[in-house]
This record gives C-alpha cells, sequence and structure tokens, in this order.
C-alpha cells in the first residue's frame, strides 16, 4: 500500500492522461459511429456497402495491429504525429465500429409497426423519426453503447502499451522496470486505476438502464 | 428491406432516384479509392520492393517471409485455442458452483467476476507477466499470455454461461427432479447441454475476441503473428505493406468465425423460437471485450 501512497501523484496523473485519451477517442468513435450507422440502414447500397465494410474491416481486426498501423504506417506515408495522437484516434477508429453496430441494433429494434402507426396518424417522416422512433431507439441503446464504452476505457490500456506515455499503464510500467519497485503493490494500484474508472461506469450504465427501460 | 422503420418500399419514382443517387456516390467512392491509391504510388508504396516479399512467390524472401509468419500465426491460434479451453472449463466451474453454493461463494465469485471483468486484458497480461515470476514462477512467454486471456475470459465465459442455465425454463430441472435426478446430474445431463448449446453463438464470438486480444502478445515478445510482422518490417522497411497482409490474415479468420456464429444462431433460433432473442440481447455489446 505504501508504494501507492507514495507514488500517488504518477498514479493520478496516470488516471487523468487515461481519462484524457478515453474523453477524446470517445467523442471522436461516437461521431464515426453514428455516420457509419446511418450508412448502414441508408437505403442506398453504396452507402450500405462503405457502412458494412468500414464495420467488418475494424471489428475484425486486432486494436494492436490497428495501433501499429497508425503508429509506425501513417509516418511512412509522411503523416508525423504523436504517439498520444495516433493512439487516440486508432483506438477512436476501432471503437466506432463498435458503436455503429450497438446504434443499429438499437434502430432495428423498433418495431416497424411504430413508424407505420405514426405514420398511419399523420406525423411527417420528421415527426415520426424525432418523435417515434428515435426516443425508443436511442433508450434501446444506452445498454450495449454502455458496454462499447466501458469497453474502449479498458483498451485505452493497449493505447498505453504502446508508450504513449504517463498513462496508467506506463506508470505501472515506470515504476516497475525503470525504478525496479515491488511488482505487486505497484500493479495493484494501476488495477485499482481502472476499476475506480470502471465500476462506477458499470453502475451507472445499470441504473439508467433501469431507468429508461421499455417494456415491450 | 421493407421492414424498415426508417423508410418505405420504394415506388418507381424513389427507386430511379435512388439508382441516380447510387451511381453517383459510387463514383465519388472509387474515386476517393483512386485517389488514395495514387497518393500510395506518388510515396512509393505500391512498389515491387515493397510488395514482392509478401504476394511474389517467386521472390527470394518471400519463402522464409511466410514460414516466419506461419510460425507466428500457428502460435497464434495455440494462445488462442488454450486460452479458450481453459476459459470455458473455469467459466464453467464459476457459473455451476455459482448457481448451486451457499451465499458467501456466490458473492465471493460475483467480486471476482466484477474485478476481473474491471481490468484491461493487457494489465491482466502485463499483471501475469510481472508478478508471477516475482514469487518465483518462471513460465515461457506463452502461459503468461494463456493466463492472462484466461482470467480475463473465464469470467465473461461463466456469465455467458450462466445466463443460459438461467433462460432456461423451469420446468426443464423439475421435470429432472421429479425422475429422481440428483442435483449433479440434474446440471450436466440437462441443463448444461442445452445451455451450451443455446450459448454456441455467443461463445464462438468469444473465441474472436480471444483471437485478437493474442496480439498483445507483442508485450511480452510472444512470438504470435505480430510480432513476426515487426521482425519482417526491421528487416524490409515495409510497416504499412506488412501491417496490411496482417490485418488481412486477422481479418479473414475471425469474419468466418463471426459468420459462423451467426449461422449456428440461425440454425438453433429455427429449432427453438423465440427463446433465443432475450439471450441475444443480453449479449449484444459484449462481443466487444477485451
Amino acid at each position: 500500500m505504501q508504494v501507492i501512497i507514495d507514488n500517488l501523484p504518477l498514479y493520478l496523473n496516470g488516471l487523468v492522461r487515461t481519462l484524457s485519451i478515453c474523453l477524446y477517442s470517445g467523442v471522436l468513435a461516437l461521431v464515426l459511429g453514428i455516420i457509419a450507422a446511418g450508412f448502414r440502414v441508408s437505403p442506398l447500397p453504396p452507402l450500405r456497402a462503405t457502412g458494412t465494410s468500414w464495420v467488418n474491416v475494424l471489428r475484425n481486426c486486432p486494436l494492436t495491429v490497428v495501433l501499429f498501423f497508425m503508429a509506425f504506417g501513417l509516418p511512412e506515408l509522411g503523416i508525423n504525429g504523436s504517439y498520444f495522437w495516433f493512439g487516440t484516434i486508432g483506438l477512436a477508429l476501432y471503437t466506432s465500429a463498435f458503436v455503429c453496430e450497438a446504434i443499429r441494433s438499437g434502430i432495428n429494434a423498433v418495431p416497424a409497426g411504430q413508424a407505420e402507426a405514426a405514420r398511419a396518424v399523420g406525423l411527417t417522416f420528421g415527426q415520426s423519426l424525432s418523435l417515434v422512433v428515435l426516443p425508443q431507439a436511442i433508450r434501446t441503446v444506452i445498454p450495449p453503447l454502455g458496454n462499447v464504452f466501458i469497453a474502449m476505457i479498458k483498451n485505452s490500456a493497449i493505447v498505453g502499451a504502446f508508450g504513449v506515455g504517463g498513462d496508467l499503464f506506463a506508470a505501472g510500467d515506470t515504476l516497475t522496470s525503470a525504478r525496479g519497485l515491488a511488482v505487486l503493490p505497484v500493479l495493484t494500484g494501476v488495477v485499482l486505476g481502472y476499476l475506480v474508472i470502471t465500476i462506477p461506469a458499470g453502475l451507472l450504465l445499470g441504473g439508467i438502464e433501469r431507468k429508461v427501460a421499455i417494456a415491450r | 428491406m421493407t421492414s424498415s422503420v426508417l423508410y418505405e418500399a420504394p415506388g418507381p419514382v424513389a427507386k430511379r432516384r435512388s439508382l441516380v443517387a447510387s451511381v453517383v456516390i459510387g463514383a465519388l467512392l472509387l474515386a476517393v479509392v483512386g485517389w488514395v491509391l495514387v497518393q500510395l504510388g506518388a510515396q512509393g508504396q505500391l512498389s515491387a520492393e515493397k510488395w514482392a516479399p509478401l504476394i511474389d512467390p517467386t521472390n527470394d524472401t518471400f519463402g522464409p517471409l511466410w514460414t516466419l509468419m506461419g510460425q507466428g500465426l500457428a502460435n497464434t491460434l495455440i494462445a488462442a485455442a488454450l486460452a479458450m479451453v481453459f476459459s470455458l472449463i473455469i467459466g464453467t466451474l464459476l457459473a455451476i458452483t455459482r448457481l448451486v453454493s451457499t451465499p458467501w461463494y456466490r458473492w465471493a465469485v460475483v467480486g471476482v467476476v466484477e474485478l476481473l471483468r474491471g481490468v484491461p486484458v493487457v494489465i491482466a497480461i502485463f499483471f501475469a507477466s510481472r508478478v508471477l515470476p516475482s514469487f518465483g514462477v518462471d513460465l515461457p512467454a506463452l502461459w503468461y499470455l494463456v493466463i492472462g486471456l484466461t482470467a480475463y475470459n473465464s469470467v465473461i465465459i461463466a456469465e455467458i454461461v450462466r445466463a443460459g442455465i438461467l433462460a432456461l425454463p423451469k420446468g426443464q430441472s423439475e421435470a429432472a427432479y421429479a425422475i429422481g435426478l440428483r442435483r449433479s446430474q440434474v446440471m450436466t445431463s440437462v441443463l448444461l447441454p442445452q445451455a451450451f448449446r443455446a450459448m454456441l453463438p455467443a461463445l464462438i464470438s468469444q473465441l474472436v475476441v480471444i483471437l485478437k486480444d493474442t496480439s498483445l502478445g507483442f508485450i511480452l515478445a510472444y512470438q504470435e503473428v505480430v510480432r513476426q510482422a515487426q521482425v519482417i518490417i526491421q528487416n524490409l522497411n515495409n510497416p504499412i505493406q506488412t501491417y496490411f497482409v496482417v490485418a488481412v490474415l486477422f481479418i479473414l479468420i475471425n469474419y468466418g468465425l463471426s459468420k459462423l456464429a451467426v449461422y449456428t444462431e440461425r440454425r438453433l433460433s429455427r429449432a427453438r423460437q423465440g427463446k433465443l432473442a432475450t439471450i441475444e440481447l443480453q449479449q449484444t455489446g459484449a462481443a466487444m471485450g477485451d
């Protein structure tokens, strides 16, 4: 325990760094995922095909390979940047495929009869989308989307393993290899750091899920 | 697509309009792909020098390169298979004992499940590789990878199996008790076989997650396929091409497995309409794993 208390600033820096990777990646993944989901449910075949390939490529490729591609492939093309941004964007690209699938499952979970009923009572397309379909789709999507973001928080450790520097994983690595401190307490601190994020996130998610659940 | 909530079956005008839009968008997409290829060509990334060792069998380095890659692939599959088997065994034991044991044990299992689920898998692997040696357990890199993957995936599988057992109709175990089976017999010969069958698609999807996660072996210098790719890149200096090939390998294998999961799911749900829908819903999003 003493090790954790002694190096508290390092751990806290790591926690903040991990959270900032997650924040940037999360926002970007949400935007890309919504666009991809829009493509996948659109009536136009070329857009559907694009969305489908986007999802299948990124979902079946290990995050490690995506990150290696970002970190070592892009500089070959003359695109230079910090590992922080390569890692964050790579994580966002990977996560966007799962966001897309979660959102699509939500849209598909709304029974077609709901939209038909909305049109039957005379609502316009915009009204039926915003008043009938989307509110149901969003509530259905919250649990899977939450799981995706919790998984993303955990995946941010892989970004850290790439030597982004300063995140929780890196903090553990520094303390054990560079400073040669006892391994067990140091890594216990790292694990606690992640649990501090993931367990409350899971509880919050469960709470929201119960609150917005639709009885069908 | 007629059942989509978002739009109705198109009429003749909408059909014509969507055809025009499709052609325009298709052309636009092709233009983007073309532009990317031109840019890659301009950077010399399409040169034979960079690609030939990977795709041309007559090239001198083709043979050794693919031997290396093949070894990496074999190591990836070995690690994934071991992790899957151990996770299945431990996960099933956790699930069964949690369902039949005393409250204190149930709480202990819940604790372990929540703890391991909240820890990133890369940390689990890192933990195993650093902590075990400090207790004098010295193993080859393969085993640290397998231990880390198993720690993470066994609790996921435990939850999958438990959900499968709980989703069975109560009548199944009641009937089994009624004909005089003991509790262990009810579990092993009535409940578990059905639960596994229902959960097969989810378990296959989990295999995809494990396969992807073996690529984290690079932090242990375990010679799986991504590690071998690094060796190749050091010698040939062609990261884009080599990672492209590695990505294609992973995508093909995992896409195949995902299709298998969907196929099994469809077959099973034909056999027992409806029952699987609830389970499937619980599992959505879990497939991301790691």
